[in-house]
């Protein structure tokens, strides 16, 4: 089923929780709503269930008008944060609960029921516990029956609210893989709130980047990553190193430190935004620039060994970030307290007024032999 | 010094609790709870002992006083299940809905407790009267409510109103309102959510407020003798047994009988309090 939101808004007494927006999701797609706390993502998941009315705009699935449809009318399987599992009832009365309060009429006989839920319970390999009560489950567990008792309805929209926020971080990252793989069996169409963006860039298909209640961006996941449509959604996805400094010839300037701007590049003043992967660390500064770090930490668990680093001479509101390989580790040994220069290689340098950040490339140029860490 | 010891000594230091004041708060409880509930208490089977079994149970099948029972028991029941009705809805407005005055129902609630059972029991009386506000519309109606059963009910019925409220009010508000709307979201109507999934989660709570107010009002006088009307046979209830005993200087008799009102509360507070430590650890996990 397909979703249309038009001109949706909201409001709670005086905070407006979403300016009205438009959104289409596709039959099957799997949508992340992506941002911070009061971004209004929960919001619109509300409302899309029916769990809240919106103050204007309509709502429809498959072309059809739900606004004012009833959320027990609406047919959405929605998953609570907290589970919201019923205590008093075993997994398998609550799998069946779906089941069970439907009219007489459309009820499924009970040995249908049973089997119905016999086969989510497998489906949530869970099979063994149908029995125990929700507290005598584990966290991973509860979420799983959540999504099994959604299920047993058979809609054709899941709604998830950051369904995996109360987890552990291992048991967050089997469950994510695990509904995707459901998802992609099944066929529903799913949105999910997230404020966890590797979350939303690992499972969806689509991330749309909310924030003070409007869409600052919706992309493919690889899309949103490497052209971030404004400075809002490049700061939330992933750890970023700010450079700022005034013009002073063809460099970016703050006190000592500067950034060469590189050849045939238009020289402006503004912010210079670096991801981890886009600098490399040298002992001595280059052409390029220089910006002197002092190493702060080194972490070596992971596929890098990643550098917390702290500008020495200049400014930066958060510490910077720079990843080497284990070898480069190896060879060069960094140790806390040493000093060492950021080279960048990409970049995007936001401008004042500009929405659109401008791309910076220094690859091309020549590196000064003989500098590297080694 | 003590420090060195634990020290030299680690297994000294097992057996120490970390939180601090356990023997000495323990003690104060245990002494309060002696002093003022179970000595008082002995005393009163104490006050029996002078009986033979024989005595005692001429004493306690009186028939006078088994009419006693059955109308304290009758009125009491009554007054209790109404109460859990009537409680019930009191909690689930005083929780779920915003309305100017609010506090002050709340707070009203509690006046059973704050007042006087025989202020309670005068100002009923009054009202209920044949001359009173209440008594004349109902006397229309051919009702008679001061002076007989239902003047008892109703005076039970405002003694322990708190005890249904009071215990619900709370296992309410901690109630999840997701739950309500997972079941929504699953097509449940708004009975079948009340039924379904409200209702079990404040079960426990009110069994608990209307057992409560059941026991209170087996104990109840001060309310009561005013607008029972104390007929024989008819609008008794044992506490006033009790006090006719006392008055007659029959101690140990009156004892007999207080006994016997004190063991059903026992037993039934135990009943209550064990039925519903089942149920809650079915809820909170340790089967």
């Amino acid at each position: 089923m397909s979703i249309k939101i038009q001109e949706v808004s909201k409001t709670f007494g005086r905070f407006q929780a979403i300016k009205p927006l438009d959104l289409t999701i596709h039959e099957g797609e799997m949508v992340g709503l992506l941002g911070p706390s009061g971004s209004g993502k929960t919001t619109l998941l509300r409302i899309l269930a029916g769990l809240e009315q919106a103050d204007s705009g309509r709502i429809f699935f498959s072309n059809k008008e739900v606004t004012q449809l009833h959320v027990r009318d609406r047919r959405v399987g929605f998953v609570f944060q907290n589970y919201a599992l019923f205590r008093h009832m075993t997994v398998a009365d609550n799998i069946a609960f779906g089941l069970e309060v439907l009219p007489k009429s459309q009820r499924p006989s009970k040995a249908e029921i049973k089997s119905r839920v016999a086969e989510l319970l497998d489906k949530i390999e869970l099979g063994h516990l149908g029995d125990r009560y929700p507290a005598q489950l584990s966290g991973g567990q509860k979420q799983r029956v959540a999504l099994a008792r959604a299920l047993a309805m058979q809609p054709r929209v899941l709604l998830l609210d950051e369904p995996f926020g109360a987890l552990d971080a291992r048991v967050r990252k089997e469950l994510r893989r695990w509904l995707r793989d459901l998802h992609d069996e099944l066929g529903f169409t799913s949105v999910f709130v997230t404020h966890d963006q590797e979350e939303a860039l690992e499972v969806s298909d689509r991330v749309v980047v909310m924030s003070q209640g409007q869409i600052e961006q919706q992309a493919t996941p690889e899309d949103l990553y490497h052209q971030p449509a404004n400075r809002f959604v490049y700061d939330f996805l992933g750890q970023v190193n700010v450079f700022q400094g005034e013009v002073q010839g063809q460099r970016l300037q703050q006190n000592q430190a500067w950034v060469a701007f590189p050849h045939g590049s238009q020289v402006t003043p503004g912010q210079l935004y670096l991801r981890s992967h886009e600098i490399t660390l040298a002992r001595e500064p280059d052409a390029r620039a220089h910006l002197p770090l002092t190493i702060k930490a080194v972490n070596l668990i992971g596929a890098e060994v990643r550098l917390e680093l702290e500008p020495q001479g200049w400014e930066a509101d958060d510490l910077w970030e720079a990843a080497i390989s284990h070898a480069e580790y190896n060879a060069w040994q960094p140790q806390r307290g040493e000093t060492c220069y950021a080279l960048p290689m990409n970049g995007q340098l936001f401008v004042e007024q500009q929405e659109q950040p401008q791309r910076l490339n220094w690859s091309f140029q020549e590196k000064t032999p003989g500098l590297a860490l080694a | 010094m003590s420090g060195i010891n634990l020290i030299s000594n680690p297994f000294k230091v097992t057996g120490r609790r970390v939180l601090p004041g356990f023997t000495l708060s323990l003690g104060i409880s245990l002494l309060f709870i002696s002093v003022v509930l179970l000595l008082p208490l002995t005393g009163l089977l104490m006050q029996t002992s002078g009986m033979s079994w024989g005595e005692y149970w001429f004493v306690i099948t009186d028939p006078r006083v088994l009419a006693s029972y059955r109308v304290t028991l009758l009125t009491a029941l009554v007054a209790s299940l109404a109460n859990g009705v009537i409680g019930l809805l009191l909690a689930w407005v005083l929780v779920r809905y915003q309305f100017p005055g609010k506090r002050l129902v709340d707070a009203l609630v509690d006046l059973p407790f704050a007042l006087p059972t025989a202020v309670a029991g005068i100002t009923l009386a009054t009202l209920f009267s044949a001359e009173g506000w209440y008594g004349k519309q109902l006397a229309q109606l051919g009702l008679e409510v001061a002076y007989t059963p239902l003047g008892i009910m109703l005076a039970m019925l405002f003694t322990s109103l708190p005890f249904v409220v009071r215990s619900v009010q709370p296992v309410m508000e901690d109630m999840n309102t997701s739950d309500e709307e997972a079941a929504l979201s699953l097509g449940a109507s708004d009975f079948q959510v009340f039924r379904r999934v409200v209702f079990p989660g404040i079960w426990p709570a009110l069994v608990t407020g209307v057992a409560l107010s059941f026991i209170r009002s087996l104990g109840e006088f001060g309310a009561i003798i005013f607008i029972a009307g104390n007929m024989p046979y008819v609008s008794e209830v044992t506490s006033l047994m009790i006090f006719v005993r006392l008055q007659e200087f029959d101690y140990a008799a009156a004892s007999a009988i207080a006994s016997v009102v004190l063991l059903v509360s026992l037993l039934l507070l135990f009943l209550v309090n064990s039925w519903q430590a089942r149920y809650l650890k079915r809820l909170k996990g340790t089967l």
